[in-house]
């Protein structure tokens, strides 16, 4: 049992602990405390595939930036416990079902693919210069740099409108 | 034993950790020494002077009063995140502080560089992930405690903080465009050489904007005076930690000095050439620099025993006497000499960065609130990026012209 094999097994089960919790949790803020739980373990699981670059953007953005205003906004409305209603029908009849399905089908796929041992091998990881902030940068800005500039822009559009619908009148 | 041969790398950093989290937790005991005797010094005062000569004992009794004040948790708070808040905000900020290198990658003890504890590629942006999760530190304090004034405090805090980083991050980003990396050693690296033969060649000349806007933006966001209005007492109490007693009123004031430490790194990593001298390499004399600085003040301090101190004072500065006489002298064998360098200039400039931040606390009065958010938004914000646009054109130009 390596170092990398077991923290990547304790982050694994962090971070479905924490989007179970997110569901559970009644008050607002330990929904979003854990939804970040689950933002940081994701983090060390791409610092494990050595990603490194990917991680910290992913703590800085997801929970250093976008998960501090939701529980800005809720600490402002002063949100209280959640209410519960009874299960929808649908999903009882529906849901229940597909999700074990869908549960199975992904284990039998996993079951009949190599890519655990390949992982475990550490042949799987992208070698360190494919994910190096330069590489990164080098695609994103040359490669791929209309994708890019097309979602600034969609954020952008996102942000005037968040502007004129909570302008006051 | 074989666990230790197997994972070199795991033991010798855990030692690291130790021994810097000694270190560190001291400095912050004595932080607060400093920080009082010198804001005493500018309002005509003596700060703290009878626990131990000039006080230099006054940080451990205020740790054990800490200690063994009643550890009080409001009945209606939410006992989980009002528990959590104080130990994610030390812990972060602690683990902050072992991004720093303190000196050369090169000074090797059995092989291990003793003064980095972890030399990652992403250096910064590491140090920037974390110091960004702080912001839970004193936003969940502020709403645990469920009380109109620590939850006012906590949402200016975090809007402060939220607001402020942006500038922080942006300013930085100058730096990083000359240097081309994000790897705290090759930051420090790229600065090594001299203007005309002495002025050395570091970032914050080409970079005066950008470093203006950074301590800017880092004393707003270690929410220290001018901009501590997460915690202004006249209008909060306390502000967010408000309803906080003992040991987890401690570890916030703790995680407060520890990110002052953090940003004055930061700040000699990026803009003052991290460990390196500010003097040429052929002015030999500088290598007695640590040395014979300890030793000067050995005689200030044996002076000021014989002079001024009496009793138990006398004994206490006697001991201080000695110790700055000896590590002054060890700092003078030809041996240690070339070694000590590095974590000599790293803590001297550090030390200057943090006088200043108490200089500032000693002077500038507290912003109104919605000064502190127009001065972020409407003033730094755009400076900072200002600073980015013309870097990014300077450093463009020479493709430009020649194809």
């Amino acid at each position: 049992m390596s170092i990398p094999f077991l923290l990547f097994f304790a982050c694994a089960f962090i971070s479905v602990l924490g989007a179970v919790l997110l569901i559970f949790a009644r008050e607002p803020i330990h929904s979003a405390l854990s939804l970040v739980l689950v933002m940081m373990s994701l983090a060390v699981l791409y610092l494990l595939l050595g990603a490194e670059f990917i991680a910290a953007v992913q703590i800085i953005v997801y929970a250093g930036a976008i998960m501090v205003l939701f529980v800005f906004v809720i600490m402002l409305l002063n949100a209280g416990f959640e209410e519960r209603t009874d299960w929808s029908k649908i999903a009882k009849v529906v849901g229940l079902p597909f999700s074990f399905f869908l549960l199975l089908a992904i284990a039998h796929m996993l079951s009949r693919s190599d890519i655990g041992t390949v992982v475990a091998n550490g042949a799987g990881a992208p070698s360190n210069d494919a994910v190096s902030t330069r590489a990164l940068s080098a695609a994103l800005f040359q490669q791929y740099l209309f994708p890019f500039e097309a979602t600034s822009i969609l954020i952008l559009i996102a942000i005037l409108g968040a502007w004129i619908l909570g302008r006051k009148e | 034993m074989e666990f230790v041969t197997q994972h070199p790398v795991l033991v010798v950093s855990l030692i690291k950790i130790a021994v810097l989290l000694f270190i560190v937790m001291t400095a912050l005991a004595y932080l607060t020494w400093f920080e009082r005797k010198v804001v005493a010094r500018i309002q005509s005062r003596w700060g703290p002077y009878y626990v131990g000569a000039h006080g230099l004992l006054q940080p451990l009794a205020d740790g054990v009063k800490f200690l063994f004040k009643e550890d009080y948790t409001p009945p209606e708070s939410d006992k989980f995140a009002y528990v959590l808040a104080p130990f994610l905000a030390l812990s972060l900020a602690l683990t902050a502080i072992a991004l720093i290198p303190f000196g050369p990658p090169n000074v090797r003890l059995l092989g291990q560089s003793i003064f980095i504890v972890s030399n990652l590629d992403i250096g910064l942006l590491f140090l920037f992930a974390i110091t960004s999760i702080g912001v839970y530190g004193v936003a969940l304090a502020g709403w645990s405690s469920n009380s109109k004034y620590p939850l006012m405090g906590g949402i200016r805090s975090s809007a402060q903080m939220i607001s402020y980083e942006v500038s922080l991050t942006i300013s930085v980003v100058g730096v990083l465009l000359i240097a081309g990396t994000l790897n705290f050693n090759e930051l420090i690296e790229g600065q090594r050489g001299y203007y005309l033969h002495f002025i050395p060649r570091w970032h914050v000349i080409p970079q005066i904007v950008g470093f203006l806007c950074y301590i800017t933006a880092a004393i707003a966001e270690t929410n220290r005076i001018p901009f501590d209005l997460p915690e202004a007492e006249t209008e909060l109490v306390a502000g967010f930690h408000t309803e906080y007693s003992s040991f987890k009123f401690a570890m916030f004031f703790m995680a407060e000095y520890a990110n002052m430490i953090t940003v004055s790194c930061l700040a000699t990593i990026l803009f003052f050439g991290g460990w390196l001298s500010p003097f040429p390499d052929s002015w030999t004399w500088q290598l007695y620099l640590p040395g014979a600085g300890l030793v000067l003040l050995s005689v200030y301090t044996a002076y000021d025993t014989v002079a001024n101190l009496r009793g138990i004072a006398r004994i206490q500065f006697a001991v201080v006497t000695l110790l700055a006489l000896g590590i002054g002298v060890l700092c003078l064998i030809p041996a240690v000499m070339p070694v000590i360098q590095g974590p000599f200039w790293f803590t001297t400039k550090i030390i200057l960065f943090l006088f200043f931040y108490v200089w500032t606390r000693g002077t500038l009065p507290r912003f109104r609130y919605d000064q502190l958010m127009s001065f972020g938004w409407k003033f730094l914000l755009p400076l900072s990026i200002a600073n980015l646009v013309v870097t990014s054109f300077v450093l463009i130009l020479p493709l430009l012209r020649h194809g």
